[in-house]
């Protein structure tokens, strides 16, 4: 209760009663609404490349705005042409986040995906693995940690402790980071325009002109939080082609 | 006061204290990032002044900048819904 506003406590939410299924494997609008981000991306490309025309239109336009996009801001500026084999999994990635946060957004849906830690971790674990094998394939699996831990240019001194801490950066620092930045900000998103939300309600109940103002402001905060869905989905990909980057050319 | 104080359920100076940990735990972890993120895109913005022909891959650097700096403080955002009273 903050000034006679009664706002829901953070678990009413996000969570979401089980609608069918047992106890490990139960599907709420969660699981729902993240096997659609699935269909819909793969419906996407589908569609997109199914009867490809020299001048596209409709969906073909969509699909390949969204493949320039990620080929010419995220790979070639972090990799670079050779990145191009890694081109699939990172477009995959980004297509998928955006929609999986986008339902944050859609009238009576309104549940971004990501606001449960279970996906961006999951996404987290699978780049750790990507990047990793990377640099073992490309390195050496002695030569991969060393070329991470050593740094040349650092005094002998302190070179112990910088080895550790790049070692907790690349097996723990990075995946927690990528995981707890998506979810967070997803999270952080969904409380703002849930309380805007609550607010405007209390409001237009008192009186109706009252609540002009803070409905001004959810419609604006609504469009800031559509960016902050391509923001994240974006700076999720592009660590993610960083750090792959960093697995195929070690630092000299 | 002390009168009132005393009257008062224990658990409910428990939620309290839980609130007010929650806001400083926050409200400390935004500091830092906040003035770092103030950093990278001045600077970023300068960058991109001086040099326009260079805005894309500066824009590029600025993201991850800020993504890195970003972190700090969205784990004390979440360190502050652990906390439990």
């Amino acid at each position: 209760m903050i000034l006679g506003l009664e706002f829901p406590p953070v678990s009413h939410v996000v969570e979401w009663p089980t609608l069918f299924g047992g106890d490990v494997f139960g599907v709420n609008k969660v699981v729902l609404l993240m096997w659609l981000s699935v269909a819909i991306v793969i419906g996407l490309f589908y569609a997109g490349t199914r009867r490809p025309k020299l001048v596209p239109t409709g969906v073909q336009n969509v699909a390949e705005s969204t493949v320039e996009f990620v080929d010419e801001q995220i790979v070639l500026q972090t990799i670079g042409p050779e990145g191009r084999g890694y081109m699939p999994f990172l477009l995959t990635l980004f297509t998928f986040i955006f929609i999986c946060n986008v339902w944050e957004l859609i009238p009576l849906v309104q549940m971004p995906v990501n606001a449960r830690i279970a996906l961006p971790m999951f996404m987290a674990i699978v780049v750790w693995f990507v990047y990793i094998i990377v640099g073992i394939k490309n390195q050496g699996p002695i030569g991969y940690f060393k070329n991470t831990m050593i740094i040349p240019g650092v005094p002998k001194a302190i070179l112990p402790l910088v080895a550790v801490i790049e070692l907790a950066t690349i097996l723990i620092t990075r995946p927690l980071s990528l995981a707890v930045r998506l979810f967070a900000n997803m999270l952080a998103g969904h409380l703002l325009l849930v309380s805007f939300a609550v607010i405007t309600q209390a409001l237009f109940v008192s009186t109706i002109l009252g609540g002009a103002l803070p409905l001004a402001l959810l419609v604006f905060l609504m469009a800031f939080e559509l960016l902050v869905a391509f923001l994240q989905a974006y700076i999720f990909t592009i660590l993610a082609a960083v750090y792959i980057d960093s697995s195929l050319h070690p630092a000299h | 006061m002390l009168h009132t104080l005393a009257q008062q359920d224990p658990g409910e100076l428990e939620a309290g204290l839980t609130a007010v940990g929650r806001g400083i735990v926050y409200g400390g972890a935004a500091i830092g990032p906040g003035i770092g993120i103030g950093l990278v895109v001045g600077n970023a913005i300068t960058a991109m002044a001086r040099q326009p022909e260079a805005a894309g891959m500066v824009r590029t650097t600025m993201f991850l900048g800020i993504a890195f700096t970003e972190a700090l403080a969205l784990f004390g955002f979440v360190l502050s819904f652990i906390i439990s009273g």
